[in-house]
């Protein structure tokens, strides 16, 4: 039944104006600046993507000329992974809903909160910047000595743009990891809390401990291309691979900052459309702090070809297939939660069932890159950019599209087009496995990654791949379309469509400006979901 | 309320660390040969340390604050072994 | 609007809430900002142990004196951050000021100090660039310390000056009477950070400034 007070006012008519929204302190509203902000960066990322897809239909260079291509696919990672990926399921989602799944009426800062969207946004017009001005063709991992002397493109305002990202990084961690430990409803002990909260606070505490690292190497990184010094330039003395370390460190773990908090929304989904409480909850959080430090210990798994001693190298893949652990449990726990389950076919559930599937082999992948012998003739293949597209399309953004379409009612207050949405959902399956699963049999046929042109053997592989990504890109389309369509719609959804357990099912969709008129008291353990279909 | 260190609790520590770096300097003139720079290091981290416990309350505060402070040292190091164990085993 | 009593923000229950989350909140970065110097001490510990022989001649290019001294004020300046502290926390309300006036004069001498140093530096071709000159067998790798140098201190310094800044906001708002044993967390919060600048040199100190003096 809807509150009667949904009429008058929550967070969305509040306040009107510009002015409101730019200087908004509701961890709503800068959640909603996330969104929008982040979409658009998905688009630019996405809008590499097709032309260097376009480029790779044919086997000689046509479209593009190789300087061109480099900075093709250097934007389109550049783009993704630190103006998408990152930010997103944590800005957005985990914005709107830490402090109301934990009973807050806020984040711990909230005017921090909004400068982060603020250096975020700055970090961005770094970036555009250097779009505009001829581009970087580095690759999105910027190895020096070639990112720090030799390179002509633009490398100075991205590494300026990405270091103020990171700000942004760090700025909603410390919100996070703060607003978790303090401000947590009476009641609601570490082992009741959501496994959304448990995933949003690994992802905090990691970037917390990695992002600083690659804020001081892109210094590093910055003072020698100005200065035209060597810590990483064998000619001056230094030494490359020192570069790679460093790099590393921080986006090894960058990828669990991405992986995780889908993790976290795919838990909160199978239990809700299956109805029935997750499966081994404490492992599922104990797996969560092992991903999160284990994640750390492997990142010279990226330099076993570098000239990284032999030993290291060793050393790097046993723990390598250690991470796969704790990965594996969650994917076992899942399917033991799915069941015996009544499970609903929802949209939201749908996405859980994408990403169970494709992390899954995306993670398997992982193995035969971190086993030595087999990455010596795989690393830098099309092999590594399937396994990683896998995991992080068919993975991270699945999640992401999970967690959009099971909040969204509580976001706007209004449901969106079921069919269209499931439709999407289907077209987005397709689209990914047509354009990622030839990218693993090209890798393993020798099909270089980063490369302009290729041997006419692989072309058949390459156009399929090509093929997908056009069905892919149109799988992304639709959902802009059918969200924004269902604003036009009162906002009638309702508190608690999915009839979920969860503090934040308890408010108004959309919720009041401070979530709780009065602080909640918990006395159960998360997901009491009953077989009869509603929630306790 | 956050506890309230006794003043001659910090001149005590004041005076530690003025006489820690006197030493530290001595003991760089004396050729210990490899040792020199452990030496140096050691006597760092007593400083930090006692720096860490009475000038940034530590030795008086939650247990969550401990955890930090021991959390970022503790990654630091993970970082500087595991870079070292590359170029060591080369 | 002056706060006598600190007024409670509305998503807090209440003031000792607001206070541990402050405090936590500055912990969580200086966790950061140990990550992030601690790659560049990383990046340190790799150079020199690549090249222990260069790292010697080249440090021996610094002042020993200096260094020490510059250590001995960073220590004092440490003290009187304390004292501006704990005089917040017992009502000597007036001794706030002068306590954090002092922490700012020692951090300028500081900057003197190293001015000097950098200065000498500059003038005996020890910038790294093209201008950079060094006698014997181990000039690229000397130029490697000196990067190192000019890096890790700058840092360090670009530190010192948003310490000054807190420390001047901190000022300003003393002399309001904002803070009082009731209410003194922005005084704590700005004191932890700048007790992490200072135990960063107290690092950078031996690292720099005593390799090889035997």
């Amino acid at each position: 039944m809807t509150n009667p007070l949904q009429k008058s006012q929550d967070y969305l008519n509040a306040e009107y104006g510009v002015r409101s929204w730019f200087f908004t302190q509701d961890h709503k509203r800068i959640a909603i600046l996330y969104l929008i902000s982040i979409t658009l960066f998905f688009f630019v990322g996405g809008f590499f993507a097709v032309l260097l897809r376009l480029e790779l239909m044919t086997p000689q260079g046509d479209i593009v000329s190789a300087e061109t291509y480099n900075k093709l696919f250097t934007m389109h990672g550049a783009a993704m992974i630190f103006f998408f990926l990152i930010p997103s399921i944590p800005a957005v989602l985990g914005n709107f809903m830490v402090p109301m799944m934990i009973g807050a009426r806020d984040l711990a800062f909230p005017r921090l909160n909004l400068l982060s969207w603020y250096l975020y946004t700055i970090g961005g017009l770094f970036t555009i910047y250097t779009l505009v001005d001829g581009g970087l063709d580095t690759g999105w991992t910027f190895y020096a000595p070639y990112s720090s002397r030799y390179t002509i493109s633009n490398v100075v305002p991205v590494v300026v743009g990405v270091f103020i990202l990171g700000f942004s990084s760090i700025l909603t961690a410390v919100n996070f990891v703060v607003t978790i430990h303090k401000m947590r409803a009476p009641g609601l002990t570490w082992f009741r809390l959501p496994l959304f909260i448990w995933a949003s606070y690994a992802t905090s505490v990691i970037t917390l401990l990695g992002t600083p690292v690659l804020a001081i190497t892109l210094v590093l990184l910055g003072f020698e291309r100005l200065a035209g010094v060597g810590i990483f330039d064998p000619a001056l003395g230094g030494d490359p691979v020192l570069f790679q370390h460093l790099f590393w460190f921080y986006s090894h773990p960058a990828v669990y900052i991405m992986v995780l908090p889908s993790m976290g929304v795919v838990s909160e989904v199978v239990t809700c459309f299956a109805r029935k409480k997750i499966f081994g909850y404490n492992f599922m959080a104990f797996a969560i702090m092992a991903i999160a430090v284990l994640g750390f210990l492997v990142w010279g798994h990226h330099m076993f070809i570098s000239g990284q001693s032999v030993y290291a190298s060793l050393v790097f893949s046993a723990l390598s297939f250690s991470v796969a652990i704790p990965s594996a449990v969650k994917v076992f726990n899942w399917t033991a939660t799915l069941y015996k389950g009544e499970i609903e076919f929802r949209t939201p559930i749908l996405y859980a069932f994408g990403f169970i599937g494709l992390f899954t082999i995306g993670g398997l992948t992982g193995l035969f890159l971190a086993s030595l012998a087999v990455d010596v003739h795989l690393t830098d293949t099309y092999f590594v950019v399937a396994h990683f597209h896998y995991i992080m399309v068919g993975g991270a953004v699945m999640g992401y599209l999970a967690g959009i379409h099971y909040w969204w009612p509580k976001i706007t207050g209004r449901m969106y087009n079921e069919a269209w949405a499931k439709f999407s959902a289907l077209i987005l399956f397709v689209g990914f496995n047509l354009t990622f699963f030839p990218q693993f049999i090209l890798g393993h046929l020798g099909m270089p990654r980063r490369y302009y042109v290729y041997p006419e053997e692989f072309q058949v592989l390459n156009v399929m791949s090509t093929a997908g990504a056009s069905i892919l890109g149109l799988g992304y389309l639709i959902p802009m379309v059918y969200l924004i369509w269902s604003l036009r719609r009162p906002k009638d959804a309702g508190d608690n469509p999915w009839g979920s357990t969860g503090l934040e099912w308890t408010t108004p969709s959309p919720p009041t400006t401070h979530n709780f008129e009065k602080t909640p008291v918990v006395t159960t353990e998360p997901y009491l979901y009953d077989k009869k279909g509603s929630s306790e | 309320m956050s506890h309230v260190v006794p003043q001659k609790i910090y001149l005590l520590v004041f005076a530690t660390l003025l006489l820690m770096t006197l030493v530290t300097v001595d003991v760089a003139f004396y050729n210990f040969g490899w040792l020199n720079i452990y030496l140096a290091l050691v006597i760092a981290t007593f400083k930090a340390t006692i720096v860490v416990m009475y000038f940034m309350h530590v030795k008086f505060s939650p247990r969550l604050t401990w955890l930090f402070a021991i959390a970022g040292i503790f990654w630091m190091i993970i970082l500087m072994v595991l870079m070292l164990s590359d170029y060591m085993t080369r | 609007m002056s706060k006598v009593h600190s007024a409670v923000a509305h998503h807090f229950e209440d003031a000792e809430q607001q206070r541990e989350a402050a405090t936590l909140g500055m912990w969580a970065f200086l966790v950061t900002e140990v990550m992030f110097f601690g790659g560049v001490f990383g990046a340190y510990a790799v150079c020199h142990f690549l090249y222990p022989d260069a790292f010697a001649a080249a440090s021996n290019k610094l002042n020993v004196v200096l260094g020490a001294t510059n250590t001995a004020v960073l220590i004092c300046s440490s003290l009187s951050m304390a004292l501006a502290v704990r005089a917040a926390q017992t009502d000597k309300v007036k001794q706030i000021v002068p306590w954090l006036i002092l922490t700012i004069v020692l951090g300028l001498v500081f900057f003197v100090i190293k001015y000097f140093e950098y200065m000498h530096k500059f003038h005996e071709h020890l910038f790294p660039g093209a201008s950079f000159v060094f006698e014997g067998p181990h000039g690229a790798q000397a130029q490697l310390f000196f990067t190192l140098y000019f890096v890790m201190t700058g840092l360090h310094a670009t530190h010192m000056v948003i310490g000054f800044g807190l420390m001047l906001w901190l000022i300003v708002r003393a002399r309001k009477g904002h803070f009082s044993s009731a209410y003194n967390t922005p005084v704590e919060i700005t004191g932890l950070y700048w007790h992490f600048v200072d135990i960063v040199w107290i690092f950078l100190f031996p690292l720099l400034y005593l390799i090889g003096r035997a």
